[in-house]
């Protein structure tokens, strides 16, 4: 794709004529602010930020990007951790952080209605007084946001029990890549014709922008029990969370940590986790009074019998928080016991766990390169933070090799190569271990349903995504359209 | 070509079924309609590459094909515009996977939810999906989306389904998810292809994630005078914390009506909570472990009028109490029974009933669910009803679905004309 300076002017002033001038950057300055999401090893400056305050707004820059032939990035809170919103070199990146209002709480309907640029947090924050709360809780629900949530389809501790984005919005406004306006779903479940919200969450930016959002609310639960329990070893931390699940219990969360995640943690907030630990479960009950007694005990002693050798359980909110603190801050506290490091997201089947995580020590043994592991134990999905120093010769690439093969290790044993933080830029070269050519094919089907210019959020997802006019089938060679300079492919 | 060509063709690409599925292709007979529509062919593929091959020579035979499962809902959405061959499902059954420890199964298409659950009761585990019409397939309620009482704790099929293997109409198989529930890899094309009426692609093979079945259960029920009144009662259960697995009301054409609430888990919390069910719906409401009548099922019979109805919550007393007027409006028996707790609710008129007076009914139903958010739909209707109604009504976002049909089936062979708008 080739945009002109020229263009990228001209199309700077039509965004200033559409949306106002006080809401598109051209400053590189400016622009450098937005140059990466969470994930800060991709960088690229975008050619331009659009800010649009409504949800007309936003249909007419990408309106304009159409007109102009030009690709379009959607940005929320910019967590991401997978390069999603990684800007494009000439394209616009448009922002949702001013569309931040809760437009409704209707804890009658169990919805709220929000903008996508409200943070995750404040829709439970509102909701809460009412008795309700939102349950998808990614890690950094006190800074993402609900726009960047239903385009990564994120998920959070509580997934096990609860589901993940996608199971808690019921309908969304969203502006086509053609610049329409289009509703899907809402507050009443079911609406006929084929699911395309359902397509739509987790589609990462290509097949659209969201431009509001209607989530379902859940009540709050009328108890909630948690325990810590220590263990020598992570082997035995599995056998313990599979066998609560074998007994029928589904806890709203699983999360384990071994020794390297527990003494990164210990070191930055001191949590307090039994000393010699090799690993530590935290497990958390939650439901009526009466159920999460009952389960709650058999989950203590499902624990020591597979040789929890201690077990601390919450007395109150702040001890809660207190164990949670050590698990939530992991992924920052690696950054005291190593200058480098990557956050990977895997899942595996449960069942699985003792084998990947040996496999995990011996790559990590055979590389010479640390590996944390911090995860969500109930569901599979496994969090390896590959610790590295980039000032060593070989080690970033080393790092990289443990990565990687931790995620063909994920396939192999029938898993995901993300299981929360989606594909975006980093993950687009590992598709096709996951899938075949005939599976992301048919992926671009809807794609090109949906985009067939290709503008939204190209180069991500997808390895080699197809041309939308090409009859589906195996690609070989340049594609005519292509070589006669008449298309590109993105 | 003359028809035994065709066959031929059908049979040489099915290249022999094996010795338990002998001769997946033959002529149609009587009994081989859709809707009302005949078909020429019928193809009973036992895998998916078998399934594949025959979709790929009905594509080269330029052949309309519809899916059947257990042929339970062959009578839902419009009839096909064209039908030479169907492709039945019942070979292609059986659990190719069941990873108890990981709450995941993988079942062939055309199993029937019945003996998977079977199957799957032996590990103490269930797919909680209720069977609202016996001897129905899973690849039937992935393909109408059809939901029972504990879509309130569980979810639908959509919620249910983490991968699928599907043959696209020109043939090529595809897979989308897979088998661990957290996946957040590519397109979920598993939600795309759920209620689609197969008019995406034949769903071959279904990855689901499980639950472990309660060691409990208990059916609390109140009888109240008029549906709306029932409506209003199910508002207050949701307002308490009782986190039940349905909360139904059943609203008979002949009047009176009943709410039942359904607790599942432990034993010992089962009872702590239909006793407190019992306190909060009135002196007068029973505890069971049975369900009571008409559980889980539709409210109406072969031949009748069926719909659907949806609502945003807060709407659900209101839409009982307007499709209850709009019904004596219009002197028509109309049973209503369904999910208040989701605002789902189905709705069956006798198939006797005069057409010009039951379209009016659907007027009057698309204006009282349009006013609480919600759709109403038509899913099953004699001809002369399908003559002047149009089952799906108003579509958000049916331009996009028009592409998206285009897309995956651009020569419009697979069930063309039973989905909305005409796709």
């Amino acid at each position: 794709m080739s945009t002109t300076t020229t263009d990228l002017a001209a199309l700077g002033a039509a965004l200033r004529a559409a949306i106002g001038a006080d809401r598109v950057i051209s400053d590189r300055q400016e622009l450098r602010t937005y140059e990466c999401d969470g994930l800060a090893q991709y960088k690229v400056v975008p050619a331009l930020v659009a800010l649009p305050v409504d949800a007309a707004q936003c249909a007419a820059v990408v309106r304009a990007c159409v007109a102009a032939g030009v690709p379009f990035v959607a940005r929320g809170s910019g967590t991401g951790l997978s390069g999603g919103a990684l800007p494009h070199a000439d394209g616009v990146l448009i922002v949702t952080s001013r569309m931040r209002d809760i437009l409704e709480v209707a804890p009658a309907d169990e919805r709220a209605v929000v903008q996508p640029g409200v943070i995750n947090l404040a829709v439970s924050r509102a909701a809460n007084p009412h008795g309700w709360y939102y349950a998808p809780d990614p890690s950094s629900q006190q800074i993402c946001s609900i726009g960047g949530n239903v385009a990564e389809n994120s998920g959070g501790a509580h997934c096990l029990k609860y589901g993940f984005t996608t199971n808690h919005v019921t309908g969304v406004e969203l502006v086509t890549p053609d610049g329409d306006l289009v509703r899907l779903g809402g507050r009443a479940p079911d609406a006929p014709g084929y699911d395309l919200l359902g397509a739509f969450v987790g589609s990462e930016g290509t097949l659209g922008i969201a431009t509001e959002v209607t989530v379902r609310l859940t009540r709050l639960p009328e108890s909630v029990r948690t325990l810590l329990a220590a263990f020598e070893s992570t082997d035995q931390a599995g056998a313990a969370t599979s066998a609560i699940i074998a007994a029928g219990v589904v806890p709203a969360a699983v999360e384990m940590m071994d020794a390297l995640a527990i003494s990164a943690a210990e070191a930055a907030v001191h949590c307090g986790y039994p000393a010699g630990a090799g690993a530590v479960l935290i497990v958390e009950l939650d439901g009526p009074e009466p159920e999460v007694a009952a389960q709650f005990d058999q989950v203590e002693r499902l624990c020591r019998d597979n040789r929890a050798f201690e077990i601390r359980i919450a007395v109150d909110d702040a001890e809660r928080a207190l164990f949670w603190k050590g698990r939530k801050s992991a992924f920052a506290a690696v950054g005291r016991i190593s200058p480098d490091y990557i956050v990977q997201d895997g899942v595996i089947p449960r069942t699985a766990l003792p084998e990947v995580l040996r496999r995990i020590g011996e790559l990590s043994a055979e590389r010479g390169i640390r590996v944390a592991n911090v995860f969500h134990a109930g569901d599979g999905n496994l969090h390896p933070l590959v610790l590295f120093d980039a000032s060593v010769d070989g080690q970033t690439e080393r790092a990289e090799e443990v990565s990687g093969a931790i995620l063909d290790l994920c396939v192999r044993h029938g898993g995901s190569i993300t299981g929360e933080h989606g594909v975006g830029m980093d993950k687009a070269k590992y598709m096709p271990r996951m899938f075949t050519d005939d599976d992301l094919d048919t992926m671009q089907l809807l794609r090109c349903a949906f985009d067939p210019a290709g503008l939204a959020n190209p180069g991500k997802v997808f390895p080699t995504p197809r041309l939308c006019g090409e009859v589906p089938g195996r690609r070989k060679g340049v594609h005519p359209a292509q070589e006669a300079g008449l298309a590109e492919v993105f | 070509m003359p028809a035994d060509g065709v066959l031929g063709r059908l049979r040489a690409a099915a290249a022999g079924g094996g010795p338990d599925n002998p001769d997946p292709v033959r002529v149609a007979d009587a009994h081989d309609t859709i809707a009302g529509v005949p078909a020429r062919y019928v193809a009973a593929p036992r895998d998916t590459a078998q399934a594949a091959a025959l979709l790929r020579a009905a594509a080269d035979l330029d052949l309309a094909v519809t899916v059947r499962g257990g042929g339970t809902r062959q009578d839902w959405g419009s009839p096909p515009r064209r039908l030479d061959l169907i492709l039945d499902t019942t070979a292609l059954a059986g659990v190719v996977e069941h990873a108890a420890g990981d709450l995941i199964t993988v079942v062939r298409a055309g199993t029937r939810l019945d003996e998977l659950a079977a199957t799957l009761a032996g590990a103490r585990q269930q797919l909680a999906l209720d069977a609202p019409l016996p001897g129905g397939t899973i690849g039937g309620a992935v393909a109408t989306n059809a939901s029972g009482p504990r879509r309130m704790l569980y979810g639908t099929a959509r919620d249910l389904l983490i991968g699928v293997t599907l043959v696209r109409a020109d043939g090529v198989v595809a897979h989308a998810g897979g088998k661990v529930v957290k996946n957040v890899a590519g397109y979920d094309l598993a939600k795309l292809v759920t209620g689609a009426y197969g008019t995406l692609g034949l769903v071959t093979e279904c990855a689901f994630r499980l639950h472990p079945l309660p060691a409990a259960a208990a059916y609390v029920t109140r009888r109240v005078g008029d549906a709306a009144e029932a409506g209003r009662l199910a508002g207050t259960v949701r307002a308490a914390q009782l986190a039940p697995a349905a909360l139904e009301v059943d609203a008979p054409a002949g009047g009176g009506a009943a709410v039942t609430v359904l607790l599942e888990g432990t034993p010992a919390g089962v009872a702590a909570r239909a006793e407190a069910t019992r306190r909060l719906l009135g002196a007068d409401a029973t505890a069971s472990d049975e369900a009571p009548d008409g559980w889980g099922r539709y409210p109406w019979r072969g031949g009748d009028i069926g719909l659907k109805l949806t609502a945003a919550l807060s709407g659900v007393p209101g839409l009982l109490a307007d499709a209850r007027a709009a019904a004596d409006r219009h002197a028509l028996p109309l049973a209503l029974r369904g999910s208040a707790g989701v605002g789902v609710l189905h709705a069956g008129v006798p198939g006797t009933a005069d057409p010009e007076r039951v379209g009016c009914l659907v007027d009057a139903l698309r204006a009282a669910t349009a006013a609480v958010a919600g759709h109403a739909v038509v899913l099953t209707a004699p001809p002369a009803v399908r003559d002047r109604v149009d089952l799906w009504g108003p579509v958000d976002g049916l331009a996009l679905m028009r592409r998206v049909k285009q897309r995956f089936d651009p020569d419009a062979r697979l069930a063309p004309g039973r989905f909305v708008g005409g796709i």
